[in-house]
């Protein structure tokens, strides 16, 4: 029956006020949100404009700046509000590329898994195991990630040569790149799984069976048919998943070290085992720092730079997911 | 409605296409290495949840003693006289409640107006993506935007003053009104998956009868989809109990409820105090790290919490009977707005 028709007919006074009621709460949440972009950049203008675009970039020691900036001491020669984000960016950077990366090879297989090859029973205890590692807190994994991970990895992974090689700089104690990129793949599949393996459960039977048909083996066909179909779903959960990594803070804050340092990729496997500070994880350090203006307006210089990426990701995958359902499947 | 959604699914399913039995013996050495992975990872996250709980278990139970449920936490350096955790207990709840009470009705009002009217259509696009960027906020922006707002002069009577006349800007109410928009995102789209898979002829019947939309909406369709409202209340929940950084940030590192003034509910509401996250938090060695035992015992409830929750959606998605395309369960589905990050 068409809607439209239905929706003339069905029309009365009352229930266009209900209509309006609705419709204003729903508005009420957009408003919200705008007024959450807009309040965060403004409280962080001051950070930002005092430091202009090399914000971003490097330049001395980013906890030292915090440190000042939390004593109302400027640094000699440096304004207050002297700020250079880089190993905090970079610290971001490395745990969170990392993680998608391991997590993307991981959940496609864990999704084809889901999908195709288990046999129902396994199926029926694969789904639930997604869902609790969606649902343990990140408290959790924090807790189990500095008191057994971050131990084991402190006791057998890292030897004492490398200890020694960067001791002039650093401390390795297992609070680090590695530790911190392993947890937060673990934190991030579940999302990437459950959006790759709906797409792949939406990908109709018949073009499989086409393939089949052709006497293509069922894992060349899942490549190349259902794969090729989901592969937009599998961007957005990428993507969607990266935004998701930048904002995690608790078990980021907890494991990887908690020092702005940044690691030198050029020392090879060692610069996975030094510390460093994610963005998110610096805001939850300096929660007590928030009554003190300077340090606020950095703080939230940060928020802005999460929230402003987080949201522009979210958009990305939602186009992507808009190109899937122009095959006409919904996922 | 999109058209799409109008349009009947498609015959989706591995169940139907999967072909006869094939031996992948006689596939190349390359798909057979691929299938081999395939195995290995979904029985490797199988036993890596199994490890976890099982690790959480034995560590919980260990240190996990009565006293510790009934006990208000105190601050000394010997684990032995630093208390339970009631207090984080009476916290966790106390949030969950506040944030579930202002989220529940609003998610559904919200994903009705998505689901049955969506007039403008710019508007809904514009409510819909707003929804999706609140799903990807991280919680810690939404904490220090909630004391941005929290702590303007004209809500002061939702925390407390300092001597100055400042307000605070932290209390329990305002963690739990920010908690509520972490679990906005799952209640929305729980409910309006529910209200777009009920057949049209529910509503036609209805109008048929002469009722208005309205009135379809509350009389017939709420009631239908009652356990997908469920799902979603139970999801957001358990995202709520599970968050850390929106305590830490409103509610502060205090270990015992610190009421303000002296009317019973209204003063818990306005003080501050430690729910379960934040009792692991501290007490692990990235907080005051004083007592990992405690840390043990305090999350190993936490996650019975938590796994209670997730028992419960199972229950509601499958005592539903909708199981769908693949077989995969419709929790599954609403993963992307549950994420466990920025907790």
């Amino acid at each position: 029956m068409d809607r439209a028709l239905t929706r003339r007919w069905a029309t009365g006074k009352t229930d266009q006020r209900a209509e309006r009621t609705l419709g204003a709460l729903a508005v009420a949440v957009l408003v919200l949100i705008g007024a959450m972009l807009v309040t965060v950049v403004i409280k962080a203008w001051p950070s930002f404009s005092h430091n202009g675009l090399s914000w971003f970039g490097p330049g001395g020691d980013v906890d030292t700046q915090i440190r000042a900036m939390a004593e109302s001491k400027a640094l000699p020669g440096r304004s207050l509000y002297y700020f250079r984000a880089w190993p905090l960016i970079w610290g971001t950077l490395l745990t969170t590329v990392g993680a998608v990366l391991i997590a993307l090879v991981v959940s496609m297989l864990a999704a084809i898994f889901l999908t195709e090859f288990a046999p129902p029973a396994i199926r029926r205890v694969l789904d639930p195991v997604i869902r609790l590692l969606a649902g343990v807190p990140s408290v959790i994994y924090g807790l189990i990630g500095i008191l057994v991970l971050a131990r084991y990895i402190d006791n057998h992974w890292i030897s004492n040569a490398r200890r020694a090689s960067v001791n002039y700089v650093v401390q390795l104690n297992g609070n680090d790149v590695m530790t911190a990129t392993l947890i937060l793949t673990l934190m991030i599949l579940p999302i990437m799984v459950a959006i790759t393996a709906s797409a792949l459960a939406s990908v109709p039977g018949a073009w499989r069976e086409g393939s089949l048909a052709l006497g293509v083996n069922r894992w060349r066909t899942i490549w190349r048919v259902s794969l090729r179909t989901a592969r937009p779903a599998i961007v957005a959960a990428t993507v969607l998943a990266t935004a998701r990594a930048l904002g995690e803070a608790v078990m980021l804050a907890m494991v990887s070290g908690g020092r702005g340092f940044a690691p030198n990729l050029l020392d090879g496997v060692t610069a996975l085992f030094e510390p460093v500070r994610p963005l998110a994880a610096t805001i939850l350090q300096n929660k007590e720092g928030l009554t003190i203006p300077v340090l606020a307006h950095t703080v939230y210089a940060i928020a802005a730079v999460l929230l402003v990426s987080a949201a522009m990701l979210s958009f990305a995958g939602w186009f992507a997911k808009q190109r899937f359902h122009r095959y006409g499947l919904r996922a | 409605m999109a058209a799409t959604e109008l349009a009947p699914a498609p015959p989706s399913g591995s169940v139907i296409a999967r072909a006869p039995r094939e031996r992948t013996g006689s596939w190349p050495l390359i798909d057979r290495i691929a299938y081999f992975l395939c195995w290995t990872v979904g029985i490797g996250l199988c036993l890596i949840a199994l490890a976890i709980v099982l690790f959480m278990a034995v560590k919980g139970i260990s240190y996990l003693r009565p006293s510790l449920l009934v006990n208000s936490p105190a601050p000394s350096v010997v684990q032995s006289q630093s208390g339970g955790f009631l207090d984080p207990i009476e916290g966790t709840l106390l949030v969950a409640a506040i944030g579930t009470v202002i989220a529940a009705p609003l998610g559904v009002a919200i994903a009705a107006w998505l689901a049955e009217y969506r007039r403008p259509s710019w508007l809904a696009r514009a409510v819909e993506s707003a929804i999706e960027v609140m799903a990807g906020a991280p919680s810690v922006v939404l904490a220090l935007f909630g004391l941005l707002i929290f702590a303007q002069d004209f809500l002061g009577f939702l925390s407390q003053r300092a001597a100055t006349g400042a307000v605070y800007g932290r209390s329990f109410f305002a963690a739990g009104a920010v908690m509520s928009i972490l679990a906005l995102p799952l209640i929305v789209s729980a409910t309006r998956e529910g209200f777009a898979q009920l057949p049209d002829r529910l509503r036609e019947a209805s109008y048929a009868l002469g009722r208005t939309r309205a009135t379809t909406i509350r009389r017939v369709l709420l009631p239908a989809i009652r356990p997908d409202i469920a799902t979603g209340t139970a999801l957001g929940m358990g995202r709520i109990v599970g968050d850390t950084a929106i305590i830490t940030i409103l509610l502060g590192a205090g270990l015992t409820m610190q009421p303000v003034g002296h009317t019973p509910v209204i003063g818990l509401l306005r003080g501050t105090g430690p729910t379960l996250t934040s009792y692991v938090y501290e007490n692990s060695p990235a907080g005051e790290g004083l007592a990992p035992q405690k840390a043990y015992a305090a999350a190993f409830v936490l996650l019975l919490i938590v796994l209670a929750l997730n028992a419960f959606v199972t229950w509601l998605t499958n005592g539903g009977a909708r199981s769908e395309g693949g077989g995969l369960s419709r929790a599954l589905r609403l993963i992307p707005f549950m994420p466990n990050l920025s907790r």
